[in-house]
């Protein structure tokens, strides 16, 4: 039975060639693109996991607050507790470098005492180094990751800026432990603490309870000691972060994977379906010959499970290789930027990559389901007559289905996101999908018939064509539909983003220079003295000051991320968009929350909040919420002075500055160059504005190749549906040549058809894909990433793809059926007559 | 030796880079009078200093056995500028073994932290040493001692401090060819304890009598030294006897030194030539395939004695942390098959030439 399925039904595949192959790539290309991009995820999660535990070593819990730290004085207290075993001390520093882009994660760890913690860190002085170096305010260990991506070697001196200053460290030694990508140095604490202006501050304190106690009760006696904004933490709580920041990113890009693997059964569906139709007569003959119905359902789902096998595991194949690509040229994150640890090696994540492949399977088989049955209901007796015309039948107008389908989506882009991620806005983008598929056949109808006569007899017959066959019109155009949707959305999604981010920061940098000394979590800053030499720069008419920071709330794994300036006496709208803004009472110290902070701690406007600052909870009051693309964990704005008030820090991380007319600035920042040294970063609002667009660009290549893939899928469905109608219109086409039209009028009516086919499924993609790309931009990024964006259309572009697809469809619809064109047409006519 | 020991013993504790004898100010060591207490406390100026504690412990229902605690403080004389309170000015190392006879070999801990926030450190106005947990000090009432690690844990409770013995020349001890080799070096024999000592869980009541060594310098060992030979015995008529070798790397020896403080309070002091040190018995350690001379005979001021150990098995096998492998066993002291006394043997520089 088996062998006999393989010979009748199996063996056909390799028949129909062309449209065999498609339907396989179209599977191998959506298995791979899951098994990559979840590979790659994979990798990029377990690469910095493990530098987290390389890090944390067998830390139990671990104490951290605010990026810029706390006083060690603690250290001493905590130590103490007869509940604590080890407590080892960390100053944990993003340093950037000096001479080239990029910044170095540098550890300060008490080398005498890490050992008992983090026994897996074990830095190895180099043999040329005295032995007491390792001590030596300058000198630092490197990872062998960090070691080889900046080109270092022991001896030789990584420069690194510390708020205005560059200081040379010394590199005394490899860091073993951190083979496995983890890219960062390592510095004994005290000389971290100085070099790295650090003395008197701990960014962490990692513990170990000691035996036989308890580590509820260690964590009760030791949250007594801690002040506001120091919070006890699972050494895993930075992983869970990393995972939780860009989690909803790798679902969208896991669910665009989905969304190719289903245009890719679309397109086993549409060449299976008209296959089935094609070897009607083949069929009934078997049926004759005693083959049963059980049989024959079996047959042609054993072709779909063979494609389905086939593709998925070529599929795995290939998606490893995307991978390993994919992890060398744009990184762990896909350029998103979540990880700053680059993966050296894939992790085979076999089970996740054994479901793509599952999916793959099913797909080919769901594809081969609605077929099989068509064969199977087929009344054998008028395919076995001589003459039998095989045609698609009329494909059932599901129009309350599809119209069902499509309300549906309302109610469920309304639910709030689950677990942080938008699961029922995507189910709401299924719900589009299936409904425009379901209207197809009702859309196709309306506008078959009503298209005009045309004089041109080419067109004409296309026209006809499609009207008479709107059955195989339809199963062609359905996957045209879903890779239309699936681009125009993304397209949609990514204009209003870009948009939005392009109005955000003409808002947000208004000034005509902009000086940087440090980041958040990086050491220093502009401190009064510098402050004051910026404003007396000649050439600059005004200065404003921010500060970042980023505190710790408790029972929150994700930092709250602080921006502090000078308020404006026109409001906070000033500063960023601003929605929902209102005047606090006169007692209430305002703060403006951004987007991500309202979604993510549940606060809103009007309401009171307290924030540790400086050890201590002050209260706020909400006085609205704005809009901030820089910030996907939650961020809120204070007024600069509250911010100096509340934390005896008078450190600004960056200052805007306005020239004065006539001041070029060229020459303010040659200047400032002069005055503040290598160390301060200018930029001008221009090139903050092009870099932030270059990075925001390069997140968003790997989508753009996503959806590529899907509009190939796409028009593998027109050819490959085209190569089985062709063949299945022989006589037609013999017909037609022995009415007296040349072989190239033929070739341009399958043009036509192919055109109007695409047309039809363009129409319906259009359509649908703006209604996800709402869906995209109101429900799903915000749900996943918290920011809202204004809509907006880009027509052009539109337009001009939806052209591209219908020439493109064309053209593959006229090479399809060039094969069979090019076997005697006239002798299929003479074998009729 | 002692001395170099606690500078072998600080740069095998860990710490390779002990060993920098960088350009750090040093205090020279030279005869001066010691007062006490202020000379029990630390002398934090100086590059080692070290505080010894050795001893027998009796149980109910367990043979008697040996133990040792021993803390160092160093000054590695690097970072001194760095304002760090973290800055590494001073190291403190704390060492415990306890000989138990059931184990058949030495249960040891070893812990190593910079001193400071009050966590780690030496006093300098009265004898207190400690590190985290471990501490040794002497209080009003009396000596306390509190070491505690996986294997084992001991709790000592020790009464005011016993009469001090100067080593040397009124403390000042030579400890090779050349005035610059010296140490100051306070011994206070027959020191009575009592307390509580943990092995593997169970826990006993012990007392005994335990010998401790004070000891500070600034200077290296001796460039033709290879390792020492120590012993401190106290005896059971109530003496104290203290001998000690500084053997080259033939084997021959560099430096003799000791006292023996009578129990009618008489003390003799011995030199060079005063002393014959005779090897009866050696072991080979299955570790590391080194021989030590673990059974002697020494003859001084015309007596014979010999030291048996409790154990064989008494070598100190640190190398996978820290690197120093050496012997400290407690024995017995036998004079004409006549057992007159107890007290600790030191053996050093048996195996790869010392590097300090």
């Amino acid at each position: 039975m088996m062998r006999l399925i393989f010979s009748l039904f199996v063996a056909g595949l390799s028949r129909r060639r062309l449209a065999s192959i498609l339907s396989f790539i179209a599977i191998a290309l959506g298995v791979a693109l899951g098994v990559a991009v979840n590979l790659v995820n994979r990798s990029a999660l377990d690469a910095f996991e493990h530098g987290v535990r390389v890090i944390s070593g067998e830390a139990d819990m671990q104490i951290i607050g605010p990026r810029q730290g706390f006083d060690e004085a603690l250290y001493a207290r905590v130590a103490r507790l007869d509940s604590v075993e080890v407590a080892s001390p960390v100053v944990d520093i993003e340093a950037p470098l000096a001479d080239k882009p990029g910044s170095l994660r540098i550890l300060g760890l008490d080398l005498l005492r890490a050992a008992r913690i983090q026994p897996g860190l074990s830095p190895k002085l180099d043999s040329t180094q005295a032995s007491e170096s390792r001590f030596a305010a300058d000198a630092v260990f490197l990872s062998s990751a960090a070691m080889r991506e900046l080109r270092l070697e022991p001896g030789q001196t990584l420069r690194v800026k510390v708020g205005l200053a560059i200081r040379d460290l010394r590199v005394v030694g490899t860091l073993h432990g951190g083979e496995d990508g983890a890219r960062f140095g390592l510095m004994d604490i005290a000389a971290a603490q100085l070099t790295l202006d650090q003395l008197g501050r701990l960014q962490r304190i990692d513990l170990r309870w000691a035996e036989g106690v308890a580590p509820s009760q260690a964590r009760a006696q030791l949250a007594g000691l801690l002040p506001p904004g120091l919070t006890l933490v699972q050494p895993e709580a930075a992983a869970m972060q990393a995972a939780a920041l860009s989690r909803a990113y790798r679902a969208n890009l896991g669910m665009l994977a989905v969304v190719a693997l289903a245009t890719g059964a679309f397109l086993v569906f549409a060449s299976q379906a008209l296959s089935v139709v094609r070897r009607g007569a083949e069929f009934a003959l078997l049926r004759a010959l005693g083959v049963s119905r059980h049989m024959l359902l079996t047959g042609v789902l054993a072709e779909g499970a063979a494609l389905g096998l086939l593709g998925g595991l070529a599929g795995l194949a290939l998606g490893f290789l995307f991978a390993g690509v994919a992890l060398r040229v744009l990184g762990g994150d896909l350029g998103a930027g979540y990880f700053s640890d680059a993966p050296t090696a894939l992790s085979f994540d076999w089970p996740t990559s054994l479901v793509f492949v599952a999916l793959g399977f099913i797909a080919a088989v769901a594809g081969s389901a609605w077929p099989a049955r068509a064969a199977v209901r087929a009344a054998p007796a008028p395919a076995l007559r001589s003459g039998y015309q095989p045609s698609v039948p009329k494909l059932p107008t599901r129009r309350r289905l599809g119209v069902g389908f499509l309300l549906l989506a309302f109610p469920l882009a309304a639910i709030p996101p689950l677990g942080g991620l938008p699961v029922a806005g995507y189910l709401a983008v299924v719900c589009v999908l299936v409904g425009a598929i379901a209207l197809l056949p009702a859309l196709a109808r309306r506008l078959f018939a009503h298209l005009p006569a045309m004089q041109a007899i080419v067109f004409d017959l296309a026209r006809q064509r499609v009207a008479g066959a709107s059955g195989q019109a339809v199963i062609a155009s359905g996957g045209v539909l879903a890779s239309v949707a699936l681009a125009v959305a993304m397209a949609i999604m990514v204009a209003s983003f870009r948009d939005s981010v392009d109005a955000w920061l003409d808002r947000v940098l208004p000034a005509d220079l902009y000086v940087r000394a440090g980041r958040i979590g990086q050491a220093g800053g502009l401190d009064a003295a510098a402050q004051m030499a910026l404003e007396r720069m000649p050439g600059v008419a005004r200065v404003e000051y921010v500060r970042h920071e980023q505190i710790r709330l408790p029972g929150s794994v994700l930092p709250l991320s602080i921006v502090a300036r000078r308020i404006p006496a026109e409001g906070a709208g000033a500063l960023f968009p601003m929605q929902a803004e209102q005047r606090v009472a006169a007692g209430d110290t305002p703060i403006w929350i951004s987007e991500a902070a309202q979604d993510l701690f549940g606060w809103r406007p009007g309401m009171a909040i307290e924030l540790p600052f400086g050890g201590v909870y002050r209260s706020f009051k909400v006085a609205g919420v704005w809009r901030d693309y820089a910030r996907q964990n939650g961020a809120v704005l204070i007024d600069l002075a509250v911010y100096r008030r509340f934390n005896a820090d008078a450190l600004a991380t960056d200052a805007a500055l306005w020239l004065a007319p006539g001041a070029s600035a060229e020459n303010v920042s040659a200047e400032l160059r002069q005055r503040f040294g290598a160390a301060l970063d200018i930029v001008s609002a221009g090139e903050i504005r092009r870099s932030s667009l270059a990075l925001f660009d390069r997140t968003f290549a790997v989508t753009y190749a996503l959806e590529a893939c899907a509009v190939l899928i796409g028009l593998f469905g027109i050819a490959a549906s085209f190569a089985a109608a062709v063949a299945a219109r022989k006589k037609e086409f013999g017909m037609l040549r022995h009415l007296g039209l040349t072989r190239g009028q033929i070739g341009a009516t399958l043009a036509c058809e192919g055109a109007l086919t695409a047309g039809l499924g363009v129409l319906g993609g259009l359509a649908a894909g703006g209604l996800i790309g709402v869906l995209l931009v109101r429900v799903i990024n915000r749900q996943s990433f918290h920011w809202s964006m204004d809509f907006s259309i880009p027509w052009l572009s539109l337009l001009g793809f939806s052209l591209a697809m219908i020439a493109s469809a064309a053209l593959a619809a006229r090479l399809a059926g060039a094969q069979a064109m090019r076997e005697g047409a006239l002798r299929a006519v003479r074998e009729d007559s | 030796m002692h001395l170099s020991r606690r500078r072998l013993l600080a740069a095998a504790f860990a710490l390779p880079w002990l060993q920098s004898a960088r350009a750090a100010a040093y205090p020279p060591v030279v005869p001066r009078r010691l007062v006490f207490p202020r000379d029990h406390a630390a002398h934090p100026e100086y590059r080692t200093e070290w505080w010894y504690l050795t001893g027998w412990l009796s149980a109910p229902g367990v043979p008697d056995f040996g133990f040792q605690v021993t803390f160092f403080q160093v000054r590695p004389g690097i970072a001194e500028d760095n304002p760090s309170a973290f800055s590494p000015r001073h190291i403190v190392i704390a060492h415990a073994a306890l000989a138990w006879p059931g184990e058949h070999r030495l249960l040891h801990d070893s812990r190593a932290a910079r001193a400071g926030f009050g966590l780690v450190g030496a006093e300098t106005d009265r004898l207190s040493i400690f590190l985290d947990h471990w501490r040794m000090e002497v209080r009003n009432d009396g000596l306390h001692v509190r070491v505690d690690s996986r294997d084992f844990a001991l709790l000592l409770d020790g009464a005011p401090p016993p009469p001090v013995l100067l080593q040397g020349k009124d403390g000042w001890s030579q400890k090779a060819p050349g005035k610059e080799h010296a140490s100051y070096y306070v011994s206070m024999p027959q020191w009575p304890l009592r307390g509580t000592v943990t092995v593997k869980g169970q826990r006993f009541e012990v007392s005994g009598r335990a010998w401790f060594d004070h000891e500070w310098s600034s200077e290296l060992m001796h460039p033709e030294a290879a390792g020492w030979d120590w012993a401190g015995v106290n005896l059971n008529d109530g003496g104290a006897l203290m001998l000690f070798r500084m053997r080259r790397q033939d084997g021959s020896a560099l430096w003799f030194g000791g006292t023996w403080r009578k129990a009618s309070g008489e003390t003799l002091r011995f030199g060079p030539g005063d002393i014959v040190w005779e090897t009866l018995r050696e072991w080979t350690s299955p570790r590391t395939g080194w021989r030590y001379p673990v059974e002697v005979r020494i003859r001084v001021a015309g007596r014979e004695l010999q030291l048996k150990p409790l154990m064989d098995d008494q070598e100190l096998d640190s190398r996978r942390s820290t690197g120093a492998v050496y012997w400290e066993g407690a024995v017995t002291a036998f004079e004409a098959g006549q057992r007159i006394g107890r007290g600790y043997l030191e053996l050093t520089g048996y195996g790869e030439r010392l590097n300090i």
